[in-house]
């Protein structure tokens, strides 16, 4: 896919977001805006995954270690075909299959359950042990959020990462530099970042987390890295795409009402209306 | 009298997971650096390339047992009792027991016979904790031939599973060509009518013991090994309740949350009877030696047969 046909995707993503959180009237709108376009990259260029047969033993797998932005990760498998885009409307309803953090056991395409910060990328850790220690091909990506980084069963994980070389492990960071309480680096800063996951025995790549030509080089370098693992900081806007919604951290877990609904779903009209001019 | 052969639990638990191995290539067993004592050195020696030591680390150490659990591979992770339902509870519940994954957690060094370690290693909580985690399998085993049987029948149940074992070296009291294992299923040890003993780990040998002495006095005891916490064994507590009408509960744990309380549990909705729960009272436990320690809070067999001699007055 070239890139205008990715940036027309995330921005579909995009609105399946905020179309969710509004009808929830609850989530996390900024942390799956923000990481919008990585998700776009994975489900639909990167990862060896079938919508037709999501269980596939030699499948990659992605594990949402921030699982509040499930409503990014849910609007990406309905536009990849895991599910109908319709029923991102049930988000958060009682009886829904897309609870408000990820759920492996009824969604599709969820290989994890995820949602206590810091335990995804243990379990991701996991996955990509097993194939190492059964000789498989399948990759392991796990997204995590910057504030997250705080919790100490991050370093634990990653620990284990570098020791055991898991060269088929890519830990993707939405450095959006906000979380609930405010800035990052304000609040208990992780930075720097790259700097802490080298030592930990990562190859380390920083990029634009909103530039499809950085991101694709990224997660190609990452195939190539042979004898440790990967981490790529991707450096994102909270709320991107949203005006209203960009580096706010009041939007981190905020839904918009019907006169911000209306906007928000203006700016993304507007923004996929310009793609189609290119 | 010939002397009992003595083994501890954590012991078979490393021996049996070498056993299971040879047969299963599907098993994978984690530890946190503690190999040597919870025995998983054992399975580490023979396969190498499927023990995975996670360093000091629990919480992740869970998190990776699950994400193994995931790809269809069956982890046994392994801690302390401490360690694995005390620290990682918060992992174990969201990680493993909310997805409902095929993880069985190998906790040893449980209950107040760690003994020299003291407090901060002698946990008579985990049963407390692990109860309330949904989908949960509480197994206790009683001697070496029930921990084997349990690990075994651990790795057979689809799902989450977790095995309490101790360190102190117990007698074998369940070798014998009849004995069968299986969950849920508690088994008569001794019949009696004046009292019933449902006991799990090692009180249970130390209540068939008080149950002898209690035979002197003409008190008969009927003794039920109840080594499954989760699920119970519902109708065995109905029956012992209807047939003594009164129960002893007998645990090395807390006398809140463990076994005692399931029992209550069962005896509070379903069949009236009088319950005395030994175990340790609320109270933390503190440095010495096991037999020491086990006589001092009160779970030997002269302390349990003093308590119900009164309990029945």
């Amino acid at each position: 896919m070239n890139t205008i046909e990715l940036q027309k995707i995330a921005n579909d993503i995009r609105k399946g977001i905020v179309t969710a959180v509004y009808s929830a009237k609850s989530g996390h709108p900024g942390g799956s805006l923000s990481a919008a376009d990585i998700y776009t990259y994975l489900f639909f260029e990167e990862m060896n995954i079938d919508p037709q047969n999501e269980k596939k033993e030699d499948r990659d797998r992605f594990v949402l270690s921030k699982g509040h932005t499930a409503p990014g990760y849910y609007s990406a498998l309905a536009h990849r075909g895991f599910f109908p885009v319709e029923d991102l409307k049930t988000l958060r309803k009682a009886g829904s299959y897309l609870q408000g953090h990820p759920d492996m056991k009824h969604t599709p395409g969820v290989d994890m359950s995820s949602g206590s910060l810091g335990q995804g990328i243990s379990a991701a850790v996991g996955m990509a042990i097993s194939a190492q220690i059964y000789k498989k091909d399948d990759r392991v990506y796990t997204l995590l959020g910057d504030g997250e980084l705080q919790e100490g069963q991050v370093w634990e994980a990653a620990m284990l990462a570098g020791h055991r070389k898991l060269d088929n492990f890519v830990v993707i960071v939405d450095n959006n530099g906000l979380q609930i309480d405010g800035k990052i680096d304000e609040v208990n800063s992780p930075y720097p970042i790259d700097e802490k996951f080298k030592a930990f025995h990562f190859h380390v790549i920083n990029i634009d987390g909103h530039n499809f030509d950085e991101i694709a080089k990224a997660f190609s370098q990452a195939r190539q890295t042979k004898g440790m693992p990967t981490a790529i900081i991707a450096k994102t806007v909270k709320g991107k795409g949203v005006s209203f919604m960009e580096n706010q951290a009041s939007w981190h877990g905020t839904a918009p009402n019907e006169q911000q609904y209306a906007i928000a779903m203006e700016d993304l009209e507007k923004a996929g209306a310009a793609l189609c001019q290119k | 009298m010939s002397e009992i052969k003595k083994i501890a639990t954590r012991q078979s638990y490393g021996d049996a997971l070498a056993e299971l191995g040879k047969e299963h290539q599907d098993i994978v067993v984690l530890d946190a650096d503690l190999a040597a004592a919870t025995k998983t050195s054992v399975f580490q020696k023979a396969f190498p390339d499927r023990h995975i030591d996670c360093g000091i680390a629990e919480g992740n150490m869970m998190g990776v047992a699950a994400g193994i659990a995931t790809t269809g591979i069956v982890p046994f992770a392994s801690s302390f009792a401490m360690f694995a339902a005390g620290r990682a509870f918060e992992q174990i519940r969201n990680s493993i027991g909310y997805p409902k994954l095929n993880v069985k957690i190998g906790a040893t060094h449980a209950g107040i016979s760690v003994g020299e370690d003291g407090a901060t290693h002698q946990c008579n909580e985990d049963i407390a904790l692990m109860r309330t985690i949904p989908g949960m399998v509480i197994l206790n085993p009683s001697d070496d031939v029930e921990a084997k049987a349990a690990v075994k029948a651990a790795y057979e149940q689809k799902g989450p599973v977790y095995l309490r074992f101790g360190r102190l070296a117990v007698p074998v009291i369940n070798d014998r060509p009849d004995y069968k294992f299986e969950i849920g299923k508690a088994i008569t040890l001794k019949q009696g009518k004046d009292v019933t003993f449902i006991a799990s780990g090692l009180t249970v040998n130390e209540s068939l013991e008080a149950a002898k002495l209690l035979e002197k006095d003409g008190i008969s005891a009927a003794v039920i090994n109840m080594h499954t916490i989760k699920p119970l064994d519902e109708q065995a507590v109905i029956d012992a309740a209807k047939n003594t009408g009164k129960i002893v509960t007998v645990e090395e744990h807390s006398v809140i949350g463990g076994l005692g309380s399931a029992v209550c549990d069962v005896i509070a909705e379903k069949e009236q009877a009088k319950v005395l729960k030994i175990g340790i009272n609320d109270v933390f436990g503190e440095s010495g030696s096991a037999i020491e320690l086990i006589k001092k809070y009160g779970l030997d067999r002269n302390s349990i047969y003093i308590k119900v001699k009164e309990f029945l007055k």
